[in-house]
């Protein structure tokens, strides 16, 4: 089977920048990967580029085998839906409002709006736990509840694959792990295959099935979190001085980051401690 | 920095330049000389007498209108926003209008018996416009939206005041009204030059002092009075240097079209900054008028007024500008 | 009642005054008469002056009313007006190069002339926003729109200046009116204004994906560049036609998307119908109010409309929940 989504030789940049060199990537449907890395590093280049964002300086990306180039924008949207970090929050919407534009890719002049539409909408909201703020004007919502609405866009779009770029910035512990189950759940219901960007590395270990690190314009490692989240890669990729523990409850990588050795102690305190020791 | 020394060196030359340029020819030097105290009782004359007030209103209805837009358009943050949508410049237009059509003025405004009034009604016209803008969006404090859709709404009324005189008017006073409208040097003198150079000398001081927190309050209200400015008053002072420096510009000559919106933008992708510089879009402002006045003065036959040539200069080159040069927001 | 009934309402409201007010006064029955049988309308008030008008005043504010909302959702700014892409100073320009050139005096013509002025300045205007950079962002294609607005109109100011025929005729022009006018000149514009309509609503779902953000508005499949040429031929079309039909009329396009969202909200299929009805109403109740107070000699629409439609805008915004873009 062609993987969901198909990195081949991948260069991409701005201008005359290059961010990511040469990269070749596979994610398998029906899985949930996360691309991590330090800021900066090609994390959401690489996710503007698997959803056509962004258009590669050279290579190619396949969706389901199929080059992007080759497909139209309506055709990705159908079987592909992005999140963007910070999408514009629309005047005077709703709720209900915002989720039916993620019907968009389905319909055109000659299939207008359809009670099938308004199914799938009422599905995604519930499924994100919307329904009952349908009608809230979204400029007033919580930030929580603004990112279940744009999750519940997402859903209502109905892809095979989709792409989220850190939907947990400005979210709290609580409402982080409310997104990420979530995800898991979309995941496991409808089958869908998500890569998405995010900087908690330990919530991106439980709740992830593999994990991608990104460093100096390439892949540093990649594969299940037990792999991936080793000393030695922290230190590369983050500069980070960090043990790995199991978490206790959940047995994934919990990522413990150390302060730095304490600066040496004058000497004459030192002799007093080692006198205290002999 | 560069670009703004760049900016100020070319709006010296022009200035000379503006000076020597005429149909009794002076050279460069001569121009110098002259300044310096070295000239002929003739040269002295059409120097001090002719050329420099009107280069000197040039260079101070440059200045005023450029840094104003450079003011509004960045507290608004909105790059459309002129010091027009504060509703300065319509009040002083329908004040200037309604002078010169139930007054009587003649074809030449400056040369007529309301050559000192006029600038007086335009200016308590424009002030008055601005504080029932201020007061009208007040509600608990002035919302930088909230000012400029205000501001729309005044600027239609009395727009449609004085387009409404502009119809029932006779054809010699219309003329006049829309040649005031469009914004004219050619009445000027020393005292048209004088209160403008007062408006700069106390606000644009102050102005550029709010340059600081102008930058900090791009990044929203909240940012802003987490970082200690004092949004209300910040904002206050802001608009109100603003109408003030248009208010006096368009008292000296007329609503001069587009300077105060292409100055700053001009600017701020000559500096490739974020936000319009407010020195450099001063500048800007004031080499543009400059320009167009020499060439309103030389290259025709007839004179054509200078708020036509600032568009017809300044517009090409935004253009330029915009197809050759990045630009970001704002 | 729903908003969109009460609009309705406030629409026949004012197309009956429209049709039963005047400067002459006509008495109410024999209005009434002569509507149903033209015959009797022997001094053609009715349907040579107030028919007309009012045919003319719908058209017109509907199609300024959703040809702001098109341009306001297209670039995102508060302060856009369909004449902001140049369309309004293209057509002024061209319609005083017809005086003063080449001294047109039929309306076909003018129409003619103000459709092509309309069609270039916006041609242009989008070509320098593309030339530039990426469509994505709509701050180019605003201020290069100023920019060539201002070009165009500092012309037309050079040219109105010099000649005082040209300026007598056009400054009456410029204000705006709905009088002059007979139905069988207004026909041809209603194809181009029907022609914007339909642009225009084909772009609603796009300017709903807009408002998302250019990269949200990719990812649901929207194609930038047809939607972006789709709402630059609604503002054109609508624009142009009510600029040939009734002169540069500017406030209503600027103001009736703002009372539309303060009415049912930012979805634009509900804001462009919304938008239009608000149109209609505000120009055919100022064109009224025109006729009403300038006795034998009417106040233009334009005047009346900048006027007391300026007041009634600072009291909405004053009460309104702002609804920023």
């Amino acid at each position: 089977m062609n993987p969901a989504l198909h990195a081949e030789d991948l260069t991409l940049g701005y201008d005359r920048t290059v961010v990511l060199d040469h990269l070749d990537l596979a994610i398998e449907s029906g899985t949930v990967t996360t691309l991590i890395g330090a800021n900066g590093c090609g994390k959401s280049t690489l996710l503007k580029a698997f959803g056509r964002l962004l258009a590669p300086t050279a290579g190619t990306v396949r969706l389901d085998g199929t080059p992007l180039s080759a497909l139209s924008t309506r055709e990705i949207a159908r079987r592909l839906a992005v999140l963007p970090q910070r999408p514009l929050t629309p005047a005077a919407t709703s709720v209900r409002d915002l989720v039916m534009r993620g019907r968009h890719p389905h319909q055109s002049l000659l299939r207008p709006w359809t009670p099938g539409d308004a199914d799938k909408v009422a599905a995604a909201m519930s499924a994100t736990g919307v329904a009952d703020i349908a009608h809230r004007d979204v400029n007033e919502l919580s930030g929580g509840q603004l990112q279940r609405a744009w999750i519940a866009l997402v859903l209502a779009q109905e892809t095979s694959t989709i792409l989220l770029d850190e939907p947990t910035t400005f979210l709290d512990l609580a409402h982080q792990l409310d997104v990420l189950r979530l995800v898991r759940t979309i995941n496991a219901e409808r089958g869908s295959t998500i890569v998405m960007v995010l900087h908690d590395l330990s919530l991106a270990a439980r709740f992830s099935d593999r994990l991608v690190v990104l460093h100096d314009g390439g892949v540093l490692a990649d594969g299940g979190p037990w792999d991936v989240l080793t000393p030695g890669v922290l230190r590369v990729a983050f500069g980070l001085d960090a043990d790995v523990i199991p978490d206790p409850r959940t047995g994934t990588p919990l990522v413990v980051p150390l302060e730095p050795s304490p600066p040496a102690a004058p000497a004459e305190a030192r002799a007093d401690e080692l006198q205290t020791v002999a | 920095m560069t670009v703004t020394l760049a900016v100020l060196l070319a709006a010296g030359f022009v200035f000379t330049a503006g000076i020597a340029a005429g149909s009794a020819n002076l050279g460069l030097l001569d121009v110098l000389g002259t300044l310096a105290g070295a000239g002929t009782r003739a040269s002295e004359f059409i120097v001090y007498e002719l050329r420099l007030p009107r280069a000197a209103a040039g260079l101070a209805v440059g200045l005023c209108l450029g840094l104003a837009g450079a003011l509004t358009q960045t507290f608004s943050r909105n790059p459309l926003a002129t010091p027009d949508i504060l509703g300065v410049t319509s009040g002083a237009s329908a004040g200037a209008v309604t002078a010169i059509v139930l007054g009587g003025g003649g074809y030449s405004v400056g040369a007529s018996l309301l050559g000192f009034g006029i600038p007086v009604v335009a200016t308590v016209g424009g002030l008055a416009a601005a504080a029932a803008v201020y007061g009208l969006a007040w509600k608990g404090g002035v919302d930088s939206y909230r000012i400029v859709l205000i501001g729309i709404g005044v600027t239609a009324s009395l727009g449609g005041l004085t387009s409404y005189l502009v119809v029932r008017a006779q054809l010699t006073q219309a003329t006049a009204a829309t040649q005031w409208l469009v914004g004219s040097l050619s009445g000027v003198s020393w005292a048209s030059v004088w209160p403008m150079v007062a408006a700069l000398v106390v606000v644009a001081p102050i102005a550029l002092a709010q340059s600081g927190p102008l930058g900090i309050s791009q990044l929203g209200d909240d940012v802003a009075v987490g970082l200690g400015v004092p949004l209300q008053r910040h904002r206050l002072v802001v608009i109100a240097a603003a109408v003030l420096l248009t208010a006096a510009a368009v008292s000296a000559a007329g609503p001069v079209e587009f300077v105060a919106f292409v100055a700053p933008q001009v600017a701020r992708r000559l500096a490739g900054a974020g936000r319009p510089p407010l020195l450099a879009s001063a500048l800007v402002g004031a080499v543009l008028v400059l320009i167009a006045d020499v060439v309103a003065r030389t290259a025709f036959t007839g004179e054509i007024p200078v708020g036509i040539l600032t568009a017809i200069i300044g517009a090409p080159y935004l253009i330029w500008l915009l197809i050759h040069r990045k630009g970001g927001t704002l | 009642m729903t908003t969109f009934g009460v609009l309705t309402v406030a629409l026949l409201v004012t197309l009956a005054a429209s049709l039963f007010l005047g400067s002459n006064p006509v008495s109410p029955a024999t209005v009434l008469q002569a509507l149903l049988d033209p015959a009797t309308d022997t001094e053609a008030i009715v349907w040579g002056s107030r028919v007309p008008r009012t045919v003319l005043g719908l058209l017109v504010g509907t199609a300024l009313g959703m040809a702001g909302t098109v341009m306001q959702g297209q670039t995102g700014n508060p302060l856009a007006d369909p004449g902001l892409f140049g369309v309004s100073a293209g057509a002024s320009l061209a319609v005083v190069l017809g005086v003063f050139v080449l001294h047109v005096n039929s309306l076909g013509l003018t129409l003619a002339l103000s459709l092509v002025g309309a069609v270039i300045a916006s041609v242009v205007v989008f070509g320098v926003a593309a030339l530039g950079r990426d469509l994505a962002s709509p701050v180019p294609l605003a201020i290069a729109g100023t920019a060539v607005s201002a070009l165009l109109g500092a012309v037309t100011s050079f040219l109105v200046l010099n000649d005082a025929e040209t300026l007598e005729a056009y400054r009456i022009w410029v204000v705006g009116s709905l009088s002059g006018r007979s139905l069988a000149e207004v026909g041809p514009v209603v194809l181009l204004l029907a022609g914007g309509l339909v642009c225009a609503l084909v772009n609603a779902r796009s300017l709903n994906n807009l408002a998302l953000g250019s990269e949200m508005a990719r990812g649901l499949g929207e194609s930038l560049t047809r939607a972006r040429l789709v709402g630059l031929g609604a503002i054109t079309f609508l624009t142009a036609g009510a600029v040939a039909l009734a002169g540069p009329i500017g406030f209503i396009g600027l103001t009736a998307p703002h009372v539309g969202r303060a009415l049912v909200g930012g979805d634009h299929y509900r804001l462009l119908p919304a938008s239009a009805l608000v149109g209609a109403v505000t120009l055919l109740a100022c064109d009224v109010v025109g006729r009403l107070i300038g006795g034998q000699a009417e106040v233009a629409v334009g005047v009346v409309l900048a006027v007391l439609g300026g007041v009634a805008f600072v009291v909405i915004v004053r009460r309104a929940k702002l609804a920023v873009l």
